[in-house]
């Protein structure tokens, strides 16, 4: 195998892992702040805090 | 002394979640928008300015992402390892998510600089694997990040989960020195520092610049990643208290 193959493996590889570092990361934060929207709209939150 | 005293007011107004919400709703377009800028200029420059190396050619380029990774790793560690020190010591209200939030991002560079420095180790060792020191420490690394990433889930309360893991972080950080001065105090395959050392780097400038932006780039993007995490969980904990709250409403009106 040429160099070629393993740098760009290494790269493809790390574009990859980072991501879906973001990838979790944006739809975990959509979630939540789904699921918080909803528990407010039933009326449940003590205080309307938002962030 | 003054100065002392607003020191110990900002980060005490830091520790409340709500303040950290809008600072870092702020903070974090910026940090993300200086890691894109920075990782373009990194990729910029090892692509179309950094020489290939006189021994190992365009091989040299695995060594951008391999290195930045690694220091992430070990600096992803020092933020769980203080973070855990405020969950024992001082119950930060912070402190919990923190550490939370760095695991799995720790874990993540971890694995990039173990499998980049493999696919380097291939043809320029022979080799992708070898069991010297600081290759073994580093996978010791990842093993103590899973285990980590595991006890997590493992308690469902998140307070008791947050002591537990403190715990786990901290006995875990012995292995931060020896992962470091590994190349030092055994003989390694692994080449020693070349960057963090006594007597200043020994990589020539046209390498050592493109390596210290990419440095800043992932440690950026690693920091943009933090922030939301923290950001994502403390809104998971509003979550999880507003439905054990609606719960104990519905059990009452039951009864």
């Amino acid at each position: 195998m040429t160099h070629t193959f393993f740098i760009v493996f290494s790269y493809a590889l790390t574009a990859l892992v980072i991501a879906g570092l973001i990838l979790r990361a944006v739809i975990d934060h959509r979630a939540q702040v789904r699921a918080l929207a909803e528990l407010e709209s039933r009326g449940v939150g003590r205080r309307s805090r938002r962030g | 002394m003054l100065k002392g005293r607003y020191i110990v007011r900002m980060i005490r107004e830091l520790a409340n979640p709500t303040r950290f919400m809008s600072l870092s709703g702020t903070l974090l377009p910026w940090v993300t928008g200086l890691a894109m800028l920075l990782l373009g200029l990194g990729l910029y420059m090892i692509w179309f300015v950094a020489p290939a190396d006189y021994q190992q050619g365009e091989m040299v380029k695995i060594m951008y992402i391999h290195v930045p990774a690694a220091w992430l790793s070990l600096f992803f560690y020092m933020i769980m390892a203080s973070s855990a020190l405020g969950t024992l010591v001082w119950r930060h209200p912070l402190a919990d998510v923190s550490q939370k939030a760095a695991a799995p991002i720790g874990a993540a560079f971890t694995l990039i600089c173990l499998v980049t420095g493999s696919l380097w180790g291939k043809p320029m060792w022979g080799t992708y694997w070898q069991w010297d020191a600081r290759l073994t420490s580093m996978l010791v690394m990842l093993l103590i990040y899973l285990g980590i990433l595991a006890l997590w889930r493992a308690i469902e309360e998140p307070n008791r989960a947050a002591r537990a893991v403190s715990i786990l972080t901290l006995v875990g950080a012995v292995n931060v020195p020896i992962v470091k001065f590994s190349v030092d105090w055994w003989n390694t395959l692994h080449q020693p520092a070349s960057v963090f050392r006594l007597g200043g780097p020994t990589i020539h400038p046209s390498m050592l610049v493109p390596l210290l932006v990419m440095a800043l780039a992932f440690t950026f993007i690693g920091v943009a990643l933090h922030l939301s995490g923290i950001r994502t969980e403390i809104l998971r904990r509003r979550v999880r208290t507003l439905t054990i709250l609606e719960a104990e409403r519905l059990d009452a009106q039951a009864a």
